[in-house]
């Protein structure tokens, strides 16, 4: 009962929170919203003993939300980032495409037959995390380390500005600096 | 609190992130649609693996998702970071060169 109540208190702050994302006046208010919104569900997973996975959400969002906030701060400066603003284009296909697809996913959830819950959680649902890992689902872990990696260098590549490795641009055998 | 209702809630946020990712306009804005769908996403698989069954492969395929946010959010920095460095700006409209 106090789970059921929990839940749904979560779920309307969750959605509530994601529709506040683009209703605000502004950027950062609405860093705030997308942030409330994650923590949530970082909450609801909370509620069906994901403890480790609910934890690396609310504190992975917090801080991502915190980056977001200093990008656009970044990018807009200072007041744009904190005034209001509606830059927003095709509003109205937009609309019809979200509730749209809202439908067709809620007549899924409702109208198809799930299946019965198929055995029982481990007693230390964390553990039982760590040695699939470790064990049965090592290639997938290995495979997200070098995406990992990968991601890193490709984020660095485009977000450095060019170094005095490319002063001569593409042509590297030409000799002299472009003017 | 069941698998049905649990769904619900994900298709909302879905949705909610849909409308966001397709309507705005600065990039980190759309960054934030997306980042709303995979929190969708998120809780559609924490209903399955609980409702269904509640095995380690679901924990693992849940940090999967939660992986692609992480590199969702990289990605996206950066190339906000090169838009506004080449452009001075942070407008989707104004790099619609960049699908030719």
């Amino acid at each position: 009962m106090l789970t059921g109540i929990v839940f749904w208190v979560l779920a309307v702050v969750a959605v509530a929170a994601g529709v506040a994302v683009f209703r605000v006046d502004s950027m950062a208010r609405a860093t705030y919203a997308l942030a409330a919104s994650f923590i949530a569900v970082g909450l609801v997973l909370l509620l069906v003993d994901l403890e480790f996975l609910g934890v690396i959400t609310v504190l992975m969002m917090t801080m991502e939300m915190a980056v977001m906030g200093i990008y656009m701060i970044m990018f807009m400066g200072m007041n744009p980032a904190l005034m209001p603003m509606s830059m927003v284009h095709g509003k109205r296909p937009a609309l019809v495409v979200s509730i749209g697809t809202f439908v067709v996913l809620a007549a899924g959830a409702l109208l198809v037959p799930w299946p019965t819950r198929r055995g029982a959680p481990a007693a230390d649902l964390v553990t039982s995390l760590g040695e699939a890992i470790m064990e049965s689902k090592m290639l997938v872990m290995m495979t997200v380390s070098p995406v990992l990696f990968a991601t890193i260098v490709a984020a660095l590549v485009l977000a450095l500005p060019r170094g005095r490795y490319d002063r001569l641009g593409d042509d590297l055998r030409a000799g002299k600096a472009p003017r | 609190m069941t698998l049905q209702t649990m769904l619900l809630v994900a298709a909302a946020l879905f949705s909610v992130g849909l409308y966001g990712a397709i309507s705005q306009q600065v990039v980190v804005m759309v960054m934030m649609g997306l980042e709303l769908m995979l929190n969708g996403v998120i809780l559609a698989a924490a209903a399955f693996w609980w409702f269904l069954s509640p095995t380690p492969d679901g924990q693992v395929l849940l940090l999967v998702v939660i992986t692609a946010m992480t590199v969702e959010m990289a990605m996206g920095f950066a190339v906000a970071t090169l838009l506004h460095r080449s452009r001075q700006s942070d407008m989707t409209d104004m790099a619609t060169d960049l699908s030719r």
